[in-house]
């Protein structure tokens, strides 16, 4: 019984977040997903190559030496993770600003000639939050009962709503802040064009005025 | 023992959902595919945040290659089915109606239930009070969950037309500003120079 349930646990660990969609790469091409999330929430991105072979017409699984570039840009456009994996991989990085992260994923084929004329298929997923957790792992270490993992899963829960919920108000007083700016600037933009056409009228009036009497026309 | 070890691995083969939100340039066509077996019901949702009309051309083919959903300058939609065949399932989206703008699209591609939380969810027993109410507690959060996502990319759609409408604003108070100083000169240079030039001729007529 044991062995069994380890055997289990280990295939719960290994197999549960296996990528199960996926996408064609070009060699040179560069992928970008945006997530925008709150602060200080974990986000686990899982990936697997494979590359067409033209001998067999089909996708190989796992080529060696086929590494893939994974950069992590924060939303003030800072890099937070750049780092090169293999060609089956997985990144994890922590927010410490809410907004919008651009995960952005391109090949670094360091074989040239297996990647010529070829497409890549990347195996993508990319876990937010309380997805992220693993919660076989989570029962081991803590030794918790299955209704206390099942209530820790909703505290998890929980706390992201929670955090999702602050993020909320803060990008809705950024969107207020806008609308207020564009008000403002509606209402000074009419009141400046009354006024400088007014005051062109006169200028044109008074100078044409005194054109005309410079002449001796009026 | 093999044979649990095998079904175990089956069943974790169930993934969650994928749910991702990419950039699309224009004139471009993004396609994602996934492997599904015979069976499963799978929702696929997808809602266009920022760029131009807010459009954008979706179409699910099935392994056969016959397509299962094609709508075109979708602004927002959600699609469940399934699937009668195992195969590879692909989706499209295309932005190659547009010359200049770029898109981001997000989607939801759920295929099957989640996993189950416990590997071993081969139970004798039913579930308790508390464990069912944990249950319904867990599924009310994931809809909750499903809402916020929802809400937060309707707000980042209105930002996104708020800043611009700031932007085209503040660019038009600018421009109109220095249209009608220019054509107010323009306007007086042009008629003193329409009698500057008749000047000459009525004073020869007049004397």
């Amino acid at each position: 019984m044991q062995p069994c349930v380890l055997a289990l646990l280990l295939l719960a660990l290994f197999c549960s977040r296996a990528p199960a969609l996926y996408f064609h790469i070009g060699e040179l091409e560069k992928k970008c997903f945006i997530e925008e999330i709150p602060d200080e929430t974990m986000i686990i991105g899982n990936y697997r190559t494979q590359l067409y072979d033209k001998q067999k017409e089909e996708y190989l699984p796992a080529s060696p030496g086929l590494g893939m570039f994974v950069e992590v840009k924060d939303p003030d456009e800072k890099v937070i993770l750049s780092r090169q994996y293999g060609s089956e991989g997985r990144f994890t990085f922590t927010s410490h600003t809410p907004g919008e992260h651009q995960i952005c994923l391109h090949s670094n084929s360091s074989k040239f000639s297996l990647f010529v004329g070829g497409t890549l298929r990347v195996h993508l997923d990319i876990q937010v939050g309380e997805h992220a957790n693993n919660y076989a792992e989570i029962a081991a270490k803590d030794k918790l009962t299955e209704l206390q993992l099942r209530v820790r899963q909703l505290v998890e829960q929980v706390d992201q709503i929670q955090k999702e919920q602050n993020y909320q108000r803060y990008r809705e007083e950024r969107f207020r802040q806008t609308s207020e700016s564009t008000n403002q600037r509606v209402l000074w933009w009419s009141i400046v064009q009354t006024l400088i056409l007014v005051a062109i009228g006169i200028w044109q009036m008074r100078h044409l005025k005194s054109f005309f009497e410079a002449k001796k026309l009026v | 023992w093999l044979a649990k070890v095998l079904w175990a691995q089956l069943l974790c083969g169930w993934v969650l959902g994928s749910e991702l939100t990419f950039e699309l340039p224009d004139n471009a066509k993004q396609c994602f595919y996934e492997d599904i077996t015979v069976g499963t019901k799978c929702t696929l949702e997808f809602q266009v945040i920022t760029g131009g009309h807010y459009d954008v051309d979706c179409r699910l083919e099935d392994p056969d290659g016959t397509t299962l959903y094609k709508e075109m300058k979708k602004q927002y939609d959600s699609f469940t089915f399934t699937a009668a065949k195992n195969g590879t399932y692909k989706f499209c989206f295309s932005n190659e109606f547009s010359t200049f703008t770029h898109k981001t699209v997000y989607f939801d591609f759920q295929v099957g239930d989640d996993p189950p939380l416990f590997p071993n969810e081969n139970r004798v027993t039913a579930l308790t009070q508390m464990e069912s109410a944990c249950v319904s507690i867990h599924e009310a959060l994931k809809s909750v969950i499903d809402y916020q996502t929802h809400f937060r990319l309707r707000e980042a759609q209105g930002r996104s037309r708020a800043e611009d409408l700031n932007t085209r604003v503040a660019f038009w108070s600018i421009g109109e500003a220095l249209i009608l100083l220019v054509v107010s000169i323009s306007q007086v240079v042009l008629l003193r120079s329409f009698f500057s030039d008749k000047k000459t001729t009525m004073t020869r007529v007049g004397s």
